[in-house]
């Protein structure tokens, strides 16, 4: 009772606070994370200064920001094939994730023999496959996609599975006593109580589908001329441009951020009813 | 399997002038396997009817059967022996079970749509009852922000709008305090009289089954067996600190309390 009650008050009683106290809230959410970044930045600058590792093995961030700076061309290049890569590697793994995981739903033979494989797959060293992939489509995109699929689909699955299980058997019984078929159940209540769960696959997803995108672009070769920046990074290491190198991983970072927000605020749109109520109750 | 259900649950639709009642549980009884292969009774030799429009409550103590009797009526179970047999029958849960995706007004909208009317059609036949059941304007509002009264009132429009002739209550108001509690049984007395309908109403609340039922069932501890029945003929709506609603409470009590059989009326 209480608890049913509870998100409605507590928002009641928020609104007005929380447009009030914007701008201070905002800037509490932004300081924490700045000032760690800030205060490591730091502590990584004076540590390379003091000339306690070599810049060809550890470059400072300041060489590294001047990297940043003086390559801004060449690393814009090289992050569309990546970021293309990463945005349509983890929507085919979305799809297939969410639909192995409806298929698996809805038949437990499908359910044992499919796990198995899926679990395996995750433990494939993709070098090992990767020669199989260019044999088969070449040096284009698609090999590239291949391995982020295979290493983002797995999260989606099994949060998928989870959610679509974890619907309360009361509700699907009170549907068929309202008449509803097998089908409408499946798309009245367990196919909206399954999008968050599959939702919050697709960021763990992305997470791992930055690295993938790396993964594919060092173990598949490319004709292009910017190939990634898996390549970029790879190519900067071995002739000994370690800050570029590291500016290139800068860029992945910032874009991985990028995307997990957009994850996010596409939650919000789809799924809002499973957005937490803000950080305004205590 | 389908078409034993069907004769055993489902009876063929009977036209309006036939008075056979609307549920009859001929000696059923359910039992639940348990890990380990014993085996637990849930409802032993039940036998009981419901006529048509008439509010039949069932009362007894937890764990004595009642939500599976009702499970029993709606057809989502079959019994081990015995018969079932109701009129189309549609349950309302012990928890709202309110969709939390769709608004206040969709939750109660559910059953024309699943019948296969059109959203804004569906979406119409439940508005125009909005403002009866004191929602007015609470229309688009998701149900994580209603109060639980409001909740269970949308709820119980669900229910009605399956146009199903008998709704299963399962202890519909439970969970609400105290005061909302009155409230909603003001309310359902009133709506069943505008609209009736023949309401199995499971609770153990004595009292609440008093001021409600035009007959009590009381169901023993488990294994549930029927052990009295009181007829409640009192005009509505009635008091709660009526002498009369307060004799028949104690008697129901004392029947659940030493579970004796004196079946019986007030009147």
């Amino acid at each position: 009772m209480l608890r049913r009650r509870g998100p409605m008050r507590a928002r009641l009683a928020a609104a007005p606070a929380h447009r009030r106290s914007d701008l201070p809230r905002r800037l509490a959410a932004v300081m924490p994370p700045a000032l760690l970044v800030l205060a490591l930045l730091g502590i990584w600058e004076i540590y390379v200064d003091a000339g306690s590792a070599s810049s060809f093995v550890l470059p400072a961030p300041h060489s590294i920001a001047s990297a940043l700076w003086n390559n801004a061309g060449l690393l814009a290049a090289n992050l569309e094939p990546t970021a293309e890569e990463v945005v349509l590697g983890i929507a085919l793994a979305l799809a297939l994730g969410f639909a192995l995981a409806v298929a698996v739903h809805f038949s437990p033979v499908l359910r044992r023999a499919v796990y198995p494989l899926a679990i395996g797959s995750q433990a494939v060293p993709i070098a090992v496959i990767a020669p199989l992939l260019v044999f088969w489509w070449g040096f284009g995109v698609f090999p590239k996609l291949v391995v982020i699929v295979l290493i983002c689909f797995f999260p989606v699955l099994v949060t998928t599975v989870d959610g679509l299980a974890a619907v309360d058997p009361d509700q699907l019984k009170l549907l068929r006593t309202l008449g509803a078929s097998r089908w409408q159940a499946f798309r009245l209540a367990e196919l909206p109580a399954a999008l968050p769960a599959a939702l919050s696959g697709a960021r763990i997803a992305l997470a791992v589908g930055v690295i993938g995108a790396y993964i594919a672009e060092s173990q598949t070769a490319t004709t292009a001329v910017h190939a990634g920046l898996g390549h970029e990074i790879n190519a900067d290491l071995t002739a000994l441009q370690t800050p570029r190198a590291y500016a290139a991983a800068v860029v992945l970072f910032g874009f991985a951020i990028v995307c997990f927000n957009a994850l996010a605020l596409a939650e919000h749109r789809l799924a809002p009813w499973a957005s937490q109520p803000t950080g305004d109750i205590r | 399997m389908p078409s034993q259900l069907q004769s055993r649950v489902t009876p063929p639709p009977r036209d309006t002038e036939d008075d056979s009642p609307a549920i009859v549980l001929d000696s059923v009884s359910r039992a639940y396997g348990e890990r380990g292969g014993r085996t637990v009774a849930a409802l032993v030799g039940v036998s009981l009817h419901a006529e048509r429009e008439e509010l039949l409550a069932i009362v007894g103590p937890s764990g004595c059967g009642k939500t599976t009797l009702l499970e029993l009526i709606c057809g989502l179970q079959l019994p081990d022996g015995g018969s079932v047999s109701s009129a189309a029958a549609v349950l309302m849960p012990q928890r709202d079970l309110l969709l939390p995706w769709l608004s206040a007004v969709e939750n109660a909208a559910l059953a024309p749509r699943i019948g296969g009317l059109a959203r804004p059609q569906a979406r119409r036949r439940a508005e125009s009852l909005f403002a009866e059941l004191g929602l007015h304007g609470f229309e688009d509002s998701r149900p994580a922000e209603l109060s639980g009264g409001m909740r269970q009132r949308v709820a119980f429009l669900r229910t009605l709008l399956s146009g199903k002739p008998v709704l299963c209550l399962d202890e519909p108001f439970g969970a609400l305090d105290a005061i909302t509690r009155a409230e909603m049984q003001a309310w359902l007395a009133q709506a069943l009289a505008r609209e009736p309908r023949t309401v199995v109403l499971v609770t153990h609340d004595v009292e609440e089954a008093v001021l409600l039922a035009d007959r009590l069932v009381v169901l023993s501890a488990r294994p549930g067996r029927v052990i009295g029945e009181l007829e409640v003929r009192l005009p509505r709506p009635r008091a709660r600190s009526d002498a009369t609603v307060i004799a028949l409470r104690e008697r129901a009590l004392a029947l659940l309390q030493d579970g004796a059989c004196c079946a019986g009326a007030a009147r």
